[in-house]
């Protein structure tokens, strides 16, 4: 008897250890990201936020008191303006051809994606170029519209907020589309099968079901686009024509014209600063149409 | 028991339709899903479609619901021809396979959605959404989430949301295939009781041959898109029509059996028909175990029983009762069941035995592909 409780009492402890080196082993697969998002993530983030309350002098506030000056808020509106209109057309866009990708065979589909995901493999660069060659005064849209005789004098396309527009939205609908593809794959068509049956028309068995049920994918993808458009710098700098002004290309200049690192900083924090506010509210609001969808 | 919404019983007739279902074809590309179904489905009766996977009684029950459209044929609810209306015009409650409960939305959610869509006044719809859970027993658990229940009552929140709006015919596509052995018994027994007291014309799609037996008032047995044969559940047992329903319903064995000038051979030996033997060629003889008897080898021709010798292969303990496998001619394998009471001497591996199997029992059926079926 008390030689089996003492084999118990071993096996116990020996068990216990063996769970735990075992979770620590699981746990040391992700120790060479965490020193990758350590080194080169937070560590250059902490010292962006030192140098932003520091000058030759020591502490100071200066460069966060500059920001109040009305030029900022007028390149804040500009991002903020910017990033919801490519938000707003990326759903408009994505939203139905990522429905038409879902409803496709697997092959079909397959080809659809490839296509969105086409984008992704040309630089950026050659296809902000291009949208330039396409959409400038004496560019190919331009020139067709007028031989058609649509119109008489060229459209401005490029150069201002259209086409500055238009190259993001190019660039970011498949960050729209991938998560809302996902989303629309995992739901079960006979979800959409039960509404019809229970008396749904098309319209909406759509609107009252499909629509609800794809909406952590349309969160993601919403978030994503427009969290991303907060930092463009490459699309607006060429496609705006300098009239364009966001706020990446502040903290570009503040660099590159009077390689002020301070003044720098301070744009950098306060975008980080706005985007976390942005996501959490984001994720509040998710949760909370979640829970009222649930009726919970 | 309960008035007002969610009828009460002896209505039964009258919130039942009956289904007419002629000359249906579908293909998927060579393959023929149905083949020219027909089969007349009775107000208020519970009919199961029965068969392999592939057989065509799922998309059976897709056509009848909408979801799949024939190439040709027709579908009369009474005398209302379907064939042409889509799903959601249809108004047959149908119950799936994986449920396809709202996920958002709760389960009172679920129960509602039929009603509003039917612009009932939000108190009835309070009123008979509570009815409808106490029908299926899960009274006060409406404001559950979907994700919150348990496989046995998710069963029945589809259950209830599929007879709620109180359709006359109700469809249910293998519902109890995700639950285990025990829950889905007694919701056999539920699914019936529901049937009886809601009096619907039901149509029931199952793989599982006991399920069916159990449950059915007829059942049609499909096998490569066309209808084997449409019985009670006994005479689909007792009186098999072809060799595929004597085999895909309950356990059988066959031996081959030829028929000269309307008399049967079982080898060498002739065979005792109840029925004359209608057609030539090869035929087979259906064996259930339950059904042959151990004879004593004196024994010779029995009145009223044919007579097979065999020798005992392996005896296999089940309980409550013990499978003795026959080799018949070194080639034939058949198998009787003795149950286990008293003092039974059981045969041991390598015993020859003489076995019995009464006339009246004896089926005989055609040998020709299952696809030759009337």
């Amino acid at each position: 008897m008390s030689a089996a409780e003492s084999t118990d009492r071993q096996n116990e402890a020996a068990l216990a250890r063996q769970a735990f080196t075992e979770q620590l082993r699981l746990l040391s697969l992700s120790f060479p990201a965490l020193l990758l998002v350590g080194f080169i993530v937070l560590v250059p983030i902490g010292w962006l936020f030192w140098l932003s309350f520091m000058d030759a002098d020591g502490f100071t506030l200066a460069h966060y008191e500059r920001l109040l000056h009305p030029s900022y808020a007028l390149t804040l509106r500009t991002t903020f303006e910017l990033a919801f209109l490519v938000t707003a057309v990326c759903v408009v866009l994505g939203y139905p051809l990522a429905y038409i990708a879902a409803q496709m065979s697997p092959r079909s589909a397959r080809i659809v994606l490839l296509c969105v995901l086409f984008p992704f493999w040309t630089s950026l660069l050659v296809r902000t170029y291009a949208w330039l060659v396409l959409l400038q005064r004496r560019g190919q849209l331009n020139t067709w519209l007028q031989d058609w005789g649509i119109i008489d004098t060229p459209l401005r396309l490029v150069h201002n907020f259209t086409g500055t527009a238009i190259g993001m939205v190019h660039i970011m609908l498949p960050f729209m589309i991938l998560p809302l593809y996902a989303a629309m794959k995992s739901i079960d068509e006979n979800y959409m099968r039960a509404a019809a049956n229970l008396g749904a028309s098309p319209v909406k068995a759509f609107w009252q079901i499909y629509v609800p049920l794809s909406l952590p994918g349309l969160g993601a993808g919403v978030m994503v686009v427009f969290v991303l458009s907060l930092g463009f710098y490459v699309t607006p700098a060429l496609l705006g024509g300098g009239r364009v002004m966001m706020w990446a290309m502040q903290i570009e200049r503040s660099l590159a014209v009077y390689s002020d690192w301070g003044a720098a900083s301070a744009l950098g924090v306060v975008l980080l600063v706005i985007t976390l506010a942005i996501l959490w509210l984001f994720s509040r609001l998710t949760g909370a149409v979640n829970a009222a969808a649930g009726g919970r | 028991m309960t008035s007002g919404p969610l009828r009460s019983e002896g209505m039964g007739g009258a919130a039942a339709l009956p289904i007419t279902i002629s000359r249906i074809r579908k293909n998927y590309g060579s393959f023929r899903a149905l083949d020219n179904v027909s089969l007349d489905i009775r107000s208020g009766e519970f009919m199961t479609l029965l068969g392999p996977s592939g057989s065509g009684k799922t998309t059976l029950l897709m056509v009848l619901s909408g979801f799949v459209r024939p190439d040709s044929g027709s579908v009369r609810f009474a005398e209302r021809e379907v064939v042409l209306l889509p799903p959601h015009k249809r108004d047959i409650g149908m119950v799936f396979q994986n449920y396809a409960l709202f996920p958002h939305m709760t389960v009172a959610g679920n129960l509602a959605y039929p009603l509003k869509l039917r612009h009932v006044p939000r108190a009835e719809i309070d009123e008979r959404v509570e009815k409808a859970l106490d029908l299926v027993q899960l009274g006060g658990l409406g404001a559950r989430g979907v994700d919150e229940l348990s496989g046995g009552q998710r069963q029945r929140v589809a259950l209830a949301r599929a007879v709620i709006f109180e359709p006359r015919i109700l469809l249910m596509d293998e519902p109890l295939s995700a639950l285990d052995k025990n829950l889905r018994e007694q919701m056999q027994l539920e699914v019936r009781r529901l049937h009886e007291r809601l009096g619907m014309t039901t149509v029931y799609v199952t793989h599982d041959q006991r399920e069916a037996l159990t449950m059915s008032d007829r059942i049609a047995v499909l096998d490569r898109g066309r209808i084997q044969q449409v019985d009670p559940p006994q005479a689909l047992y007792d009186r098999p029509a072809t060799h595929f329903v004597a085999d895909f319903i309950g356990e059988s064995f066959s031996l081959p059996v030829t028929v000269n000038d309307g008399r049967a051979m079982l080898f060498d030996q002739p065979l005792h028909v109840p029925r004359d033997m209608t057609g030539p060629g090869p035929h087979f003889l259906v064996l259930r175990p339950e059904k042959l008897t151990l004879l004593s080898d004196a024994a010779n021709g029995e009145a009223g029983v044919n007579v097979i010798r065999g020798q005992v292969r392996q005896s296999v303990f089940h309980g409550d009762s013990v499978m003795i496998y026959v080799t018949v001619r070194d080639t034939h394998e058949i198998a009787l069941r003795i149950p286990l009471r008293g003092n039974v001497v059981l045969p041991q591996p390598g015993d020859h035995v003489t076995l019995g199997y009464g006339i009246e029992d004896t089926i005989v059926v055609p040998a020709g592909t299952s696809g030759d079926a009337p």
